[in-house]
């Protein structure tokens, strides 16, 4: 889809008649259709994806088919009604969270304008509460008295082809960071509400590819991209050789290695494409400079975890692969690279889906003694926690002014923020490292806003609506690069790096995106190194 | 429309009430019937709604933490907004249940010319909200006086506090301003406010119009019908209904009849609707789970046993490509075959 010229969507966005910029719809939303046109969908999952994955042991996604969301008829399968409610009615039993987010809230509106998909698009069932209406409306008619008595009266309504396309549109248009939760008087998360709308669209057969073919990558190879292990590895040894050109130095990499201490996993992103590879290449500098004995693998490749954007099964499925590698190898515990949602996944899921780790050790930093309480179960340990405390025992040897060409600003990623509490360890990081500003304070720590792309919706024929739900972190930028000239947006997630790049291209040009140990590996000053004078960091070309 | 149908259904409520209370016989049925019936649903309503949601797991923390993280010692802990022990939790949920934490936060989003995108601080639903709910919390322990006999001090005290201005007599108590105030601003809000009011329903209007239409009997009650209240009877059948022998003594004027069907139909009503966020506030697991789930570990009691996709699988789909390149394996290539 061609994405409109800047100017026309600034005006748009400002202008364009909708609940944001002051517009109110005639008609009651329940009465208001949803249409699908080329360019407000992702494209749907490939039938032999989902085929795929229905037939691996522990998952479901029954109802594979070839069908187009522009259709009137999505082929649903015969029963679709009843499995919708059915697989409805399991969930409530499944998850407090989901009874009482249904049950609880007040529509007092105050998560309303904290959307950035509600910011950028305005339209009225992107503000969370009403998302959320979206499910809440069939639960009422079918599991509640007042809706059963009623009906329309009390907010209720059957459950239609209408309203399962409504889910598919808006399901798809929350990338479940957080933010309204954080201003919920119950504390209800919409990413809670999106999760069980998409689990429940995966029992009919509906799913997205940008997700499942992902997910089926994940599983056979090991990483979202597909990569096999021989070129995983290729991909890796790459960087080895731009990092030795770069400093003179060759940092040691082992893949699959029984017996290293640490098992290094990381998104497979960055060391695949731009400007993740530098971020890749500052963990190898880093772990090279203080001698780390750690271990790739091809088989746990993939830090990133696309199973949290379908159902909790799959989630669990690729995490299993951590801990699996982790024991085989024998390593004492996990050191995770910079990932947003892979973090999430990892602080709140994985020992409770997987664990407990019992064969892995409780982290202790082989350089400071420090030993990792907060991951004393988890046995997980995340790269901006280990580097910091590296930082804080001087175990590393900074120039600060080899990023004198960088003048940084932080996006806290939504899952670190909001579901780890991981804010300053990496502004510690950053004032070690990189000159720096913070963005303005609504905008920033638990009240950051998406990149507009998560959950798996870093598509390229959704890049219009990407572009409008990525406005609020955009503007936020442009504010202190016109301010304080800024020209880096740092960051520790991999879906960050990626979609922030495109988001800055169409936003502010002049701002380029990177991950925070890139920053760091570009300030090592190493003994035996023969480094000439890199004007861009890791990213100059010789 | 949603909100006109409010007033017509509280209207009508009045009525019913009024009139109801009118025909002989019926005073029994106002006075102590409904209220019994309706403190029963009230009660079953309220704890079943709550053992319903109880028998739910909460299969993972999802805590949503809204301040740095407890992690390493130089890094200064957050322990309200990302509690990591059960003191810290209890704390956060006294903030946000006592003080509305969250509401507090209220940011309001504008988006002008450029396009630039401004947040200012919002705290009118903060206020509007703490206004009615506190003067909601006091009217009802003033309300103790009259089912308690003795009267505890303590309800003395909340009224002297509540009439510390001494305007009027009998002495207005700020409460009752405080809850009309409330209902309307909220009210107000939900018209005029364009997300609040594409959103609301009838369920979050007819609350509001219900609870002002008590609060307006109330008041014409204590301030302005005195002649038709004997407060000596009225005390007698409450206190009467709190030991089980209620007694209707001499005639009882028909806005005291009105006033307790409306609050009997709130008391129904609650249990039914959002006003068992009340409830749900205790429970919601974004704000009472600790964030230490990589100390300690969480347990789903549904976990499912899901293996991954196995190492031995991948590597005899890979074996071949891996050894190629120098990846050591578990299990060597089986020795090759001359072809001739």
């Amino acid at each position: 889809m061609a994405v409109p010229k800047l100017e026309q969507l600034s005006k748009s966005v400002v202008q364009g008649p909708s609940l944001a910029t002051g517009a109110i719809p005639t008609m009651d939303w329940m009465d208001i259709p949803v249409v699908f046109k080329p360019g407000n969908y992702a494209y749907v999952a490939k039938k032999e994806k989902v085929e795929y994955l229905d037939s691996q042991k522990g998952l479901s996604f029954p109802n594979a088919r070839d069908w187009n969301p522009e259709e009137e008829d999505w082929k649903l399968p015969e029963d679709w009604k009843d499995i919708i409610i059915k697989g409805l009615a399991e969930r409530l039993d499944k998850f407090r969270s989901l009874k009482i987010f249904m049950d609880c809230c007040v529509r007092c509106g105050a998560c309303a304008d904290k959307c950035h998909f509600f910011l950028g698009t305005g339209d009225p069932k992107n503000m969370p509460v009403l998302r959320a209406e979206l499910l809440r409306s069939v639960y009422r008619n079918d599991f509640t008295l007042a809706g059963k008595i009623l009906g329309k009266m009390a907010g209720a309504r059957e459950m239609t082809t209408k309203v399962l396309k409504e889910w598919f549109m808006y399901s798809y248009q929350c990338t479940e960071c957080r933010r309204c939760s954080v201003f919920c008087p119950y504390g209800i998360d919409t990413a809670e509400v999106t999760m069980m709308i998409r689990e429940l669209l995966h029992l009919v057969g509906i799913g997205i590819n940008w997700i499942l073919e992902p997910v089926s990558n994940s599983n056979r190879t090991g990483n979202h991209m597909g990569l096999q292990p021989h070129t995983f590895k290729d991909n890796v040894e790459f960087l080895v050789d731009d990092v030795e050109n770069l400093t003179g130095i060759r940092p040691n990499i082992t893949f699959n290695r029984k017996g290293a201490e640490i098992l290094f996993i990381t998104p497979s992103a960055d060391v695949f494409a731009e400007p993740g590879l530098y971020t890749a290449m500052g963990y190898m500098i880093l772990f090279d400079a203080i001698g780390l004995d750690y271990t790739w693998s091809t088989y746990a490749s993939e830090g990133g975890n696309f199973g949290l954007f379908t159902n909790n099964e799959t989630m669990k499925k690729l995490n299993a692969k951590m801990y699996a590698e982790a024991e085989r190898l024998g390593v004492k515990y996990i050191l995770g690279g910079e990932c947003g949602h892979m973090w999430r996944v990892l602080h709140q899921y994985m020992d409770t889906m997987n664990g407990p780790a019992d064969f892995l050790e409780v982290p202790v930093s082989p350089l400071t003694g420090t030993v990792f309480e907060n991951a004393a179960s988890t046995k997980m340990v995340h790269i901006s926690e280990f580097t910091a405390d590296l930082i804080k025992h001087n175990k590393l040897k900074l120039d600060k002014s080899r990023n004198s060409h960088v003048k940084a600003t932080w996006h806290d990623s939504c899952n670190p923020a909001r579901a780890m509490g991981l804010m300053d360890e990496p502004r510690y990081i950053l004032d070690h490292v990189v000159d720096w500003v913070e963005m303005p304070e609504n905008t920033i720590r638990e009240q950051t806003f998406c990149c507009g792309s998560g959950t798996g919706l870093n598509t390229d024929e959704i890049m219009e609506l990407r572009m409008r739900a990525g406005l609020p972190r955009a503007n936020a930028v442009k504010y202190v690069a016109e301010k304080h000239l800024v020209n880096m947006l740092a960051c520790v997630c991999a879906i960050d790096r990626a979609t922030l790049t495109s988001l800055m291209n169409y936003w502010n040009p002049t701002v380029e995106v990177c991950g925070l140990t890139e920053l760091v590996a570009n300030a090592i000053v190493r003994e035996g190194e023969n480094r000439p004078e890199l004007p861009e960091g890791l990213r100059t070309m010789l | 429309m949603k909100y006109a149908f409010s007033f017509l259904a509280v209207i009508a409520l009045v009525l019913i009430a009024w009139l109801g209370s009118q025909i002989p016989g019926m005073p029994y049925l106002f006075g102590v019937a409904l209220p019994y019936l309706a403190l029963m649903i009230f009660l079953g309503g309220f704890v079943y709604r709550v053992v319903h949601w109880a028998k739910s797991p909460v299969p993972f923390s999802i805590q949503t933490t809204c301040g740095q993280g407890k992690s390493l010692d130089f890094i200064k802990q957050d322990r309200l907004e990302a509690p990591n022990t059960t003191a810290e939790v209890v704390a956060r949920m006294f903030l946000e249940i006592v003080c509305f934490r969250s509401l507090f936060r209220n940011t309001k989003s504008e988006i002008h010319d450029g396009p630039h995108i401004t947040y200012e601080s919002s705290k009118w639903l903060w206020v509007f909200a703490l206004i009615f709910h506190y003067s909601f919390l006091v009217i009802v322990l003033r309300h103790l006086r009259l089912f308690l006999d003795p009267v505890p001090a303590c309800v003395g005290w909340v009224e002297f506090i509540d009439g510390l201005f001494q305007i009027g007599a009998p002495t207005w108590y700020m409460t009752d301003i405080g809850l009309l105030a409330g209902c309307a601003l909220l009210f107000g809000r939900r018209l005029i406010t364009r997300h609040v009011r594409f959103i609301s329903l009838v369920n979050d209007y007819f609350p509001l119009v219900l609870i002002f239409a008590i609060a307006i009997t109330g008041i014409l009650m204590r301030y302005f019908l005195r002649t038709d209240i004997d407060i000596v009877n009225i005390k007698q059948l409450t206190v009467g209904l709190v030991t089980f022998s209620p007694v209707i003594g001499a005639k009882i004027g028909a806005i005291f009849y009105i006033h307790v069907f409306l609050v009997c139909v709130l008391l129904a009503y609650f249990p039914f609707s959002k006003l068992m966020h009340m409830g749900g506030v205790f429970m919601s697991p974004t704000r009472n789970m600790k964030n230490n789930t990589r100390a300690v570990r969480h347990v789903n009691p549904w976990n499912p046993r899901i293996l991954p996709h196995s190492y031995a699988g991948y590597e005899d789909e890979f074996r071949e490509y891996m050894v190629e390149n120098g990846i050591p394996v578990e299990k060597e290539l089986p020795p090759k075959k001359d072809e001739e």
